[in-house]
């Protein structure tokens, strides 16, 4: 049995002094029944997908099967290597990174669910840009990931991570948890700090809808997974500085469980309402079901 | 089973949506074991949000894929038209409305095989890449895919479960869960077990040539 609460991993993992990661690699090898080395490993294999998604995203990208997404990824990559980004080069790159990801989801691509299909583009984006910029070891990264996942599951229980059942904050809100998690944990945060950066990062993203055009994970989902990056960066940021939730981080999850249950059904995945209910929406799900 | 972190980071697939391609695929590809031979002829009907969707999700794409033996994270699953047709398998899509008990994600695949042989495979992608086949010709089942399943159609009649799981037990084989479904008292009958374990070929053979049994197959999990 994994923890019920985010507060009680914390409080674990502070008594033991080890991180997050590192108490949800022990934890999971008992509930799976593998060792160690092999839950490290088949992590470390999701993240080589997630590295090989991101590249052939920025490097190779593709229309979907809509024509509606494609090619985004690359353009704002294009204005970062050229030093015209207005974030800067690493934001800049985590921005691209992740309108490429979900370009390649959209595309047919392989990718890794992080937790879903249609927020695949926030966790890596993340990620192989902190790899990169601060020069972290992939194995440092690879446990980010295990942090990431700990922080996931419990979302998953207490409230939910899919837009079906939650609206966009479950499935692009907890993307954004599980990432600013992970990061604070990389650059050397306290599991304390993680748990404050996943408040933070889900306070901001509370009641977001779920509204994709024509039903299908590409407008506006590609889009936010780019803006959760942003929103997990952030949030890590506020709790690397010491900056802390006022609402502590399991209330917050509560608050987002009776959030997604207060959204009417149109607002989630059934491309009734919000922008799947707009004119130019009707019209491009009447063109795209001819 | 319960969650586990690989749920959370994970599956590795193709996309666009767990749901609408990786759960389609394994839907195709259990069909396609329980036809038991290479498919000729598939009738797909798509219904609810599968029938809406379908072209802009790649679910068409995914169940073929699924018929070819694709796994859920095979990168030729954006090929798999032009696949089945290079195999010779012709393939026919029409959206339908199955009735108000279906789940929205629902895709009916009435497939003949190279033989001749026909088979009628009903499941449903139930979100996450999660999936249970529901029907199989006229039996209600429920298969999900995640345990190791072994179909047998049976006569409806004493004993045939006894001696079925007898065989398991001899071959120790856990059973997880099971359920039997007949036409009517007496007639024929299916009994779906998943099982913690694989059941070995001499067994299911042993299975398969039973006095009350007419077939036996066994779906890995997929």
């Amino acid at each position: 049995m994994f923890f019920k609460t985010i507060g009680e991993l914390v409080a674990y993992a502070e008594k033991e002094r080890v991180t997050i990661g590192q108490v949800v690699l022990e934890k999971q090898g008992i509930q799976l029944e593998k060792s160690k080395e092999d839950i490290f490993r088949q992590m470390g294999a999701h993240y080589r997908v997630m590295k090989e998604a991101s590249w052939q995203g920025i490097n190779h990208p593709a229309k979907s099967l809509s024509g509606l997404v494609g090619h985004d990824g690359k353009k704002v990559m294009n204005r970062v290597t050229n030093g015209q980004s207005i974030l800067g080069r690493f934001v800049g790159k985590v921005v691209a990174r992740s309108l490429a990801v979900g370009e390649v989801n959209a595309a047919m691509g392989k990718i890794v669910a992080a937790p879903t299909a249609g927020s695949c583009g926030v966790l890596p984006a993340c990620l192989l840009s902190v790899e990169e910029e601060f020069n972290v070891s992939e194995e440092k990264i690879v446990e980010g990931l295990l942090t990431a996942a700990g922080i996931g599951l419990i979302i998953a229980k207490n409230a939910s991570i899919s837009g079906a059942e939650g609206g966009c904050q479950a499935e692009c809100g907890s993307a954004a948890a599980m990432a600013a998690a992970a990061m604070v944990e990389i650059l050397g945060g306290t599991p304390s700090q993680a748990a404050h950066a996943t408040a933070i990062s889900l306070k901001n993203i509370l009641g977001l809808v779920c509204d994709p055009v024509a039903g299908l994970v590409e407008v506006p989902c590609v889009k936010r997974n780019a803006m959760a990056a942003i929103n997990a960066l952030t949030a890590a940021e506020m709790a690397l500085a010491g900056v802390e939730s006022v609402i502590p981080v399991d209330e917050v999850i509560s608050a987002m469980k009776e959030v997604g249950e207060a959204l009417p059904a149109s607002l989630k995945e059934t491309a009734q309402g919000g922008l799947a209910n707009t004119p130019t929406a009707r019209k491009l799900e009447k063109e795209l079901l001819k | 089973m319960g969650l586990n972190i690989f749920d959370i980071i994970g599956p590795v697939m193709i996309g666009p949506s767990s749901s609408h391609t990786a759960g389609a695929v394994r839907i195709g590809r259990i069909a396609g074991v329980i036809l038991g031979e290479p498919v000729k002829k598939a009738k797909i009907f798509l219904h609810g949000s599968f029938a809406q969707t379908y072209k802009g999700h790649g679910t068409n794409l995914a169940l073929v894929a699924g018929l070819l033996g694709y796994d859920t994270d095979n990168p030729k699953i954006k090929q798999a038209l032009i696949e089945a047709d290079n195999q010779g398998m012709e393939v026919e899509f029409i959206p339908a409305n199955l009735g108000s008990g279906f789940h929205p994600n629902t895709a009916k695949l009435v497939l003949t095989g190279a033989s001749g042989n026909t088979t009628t495979v009903t499941g449903a992608s139930v979100g996450g890449g999660n999936i249970v086949i529901t029907q199989i010709n006229q039996f209600k089942v429920d298969i999900s895919g995640d345990y190791h399943a072994l179909i047998v159609s049976h006569e409806d009649k004493p004993g045939a479960i006894a001696k079925v799981t007898a065989l398991l037990a001899e071959d120790g084989v856990n059973v997880a869960e099971m359920k039997v479904s007949r036409e009517q008292k007496g007639d024929l009958a299916m009994m779906v077990i998943e099982t913690d374990q694989e059941v070995s070929s001499e067994i299911l053979a042993k299975i398969h040539h039973l006095s009350l049994t007419s077939s036996a197959i066994m779906v890995k999990p997929i």
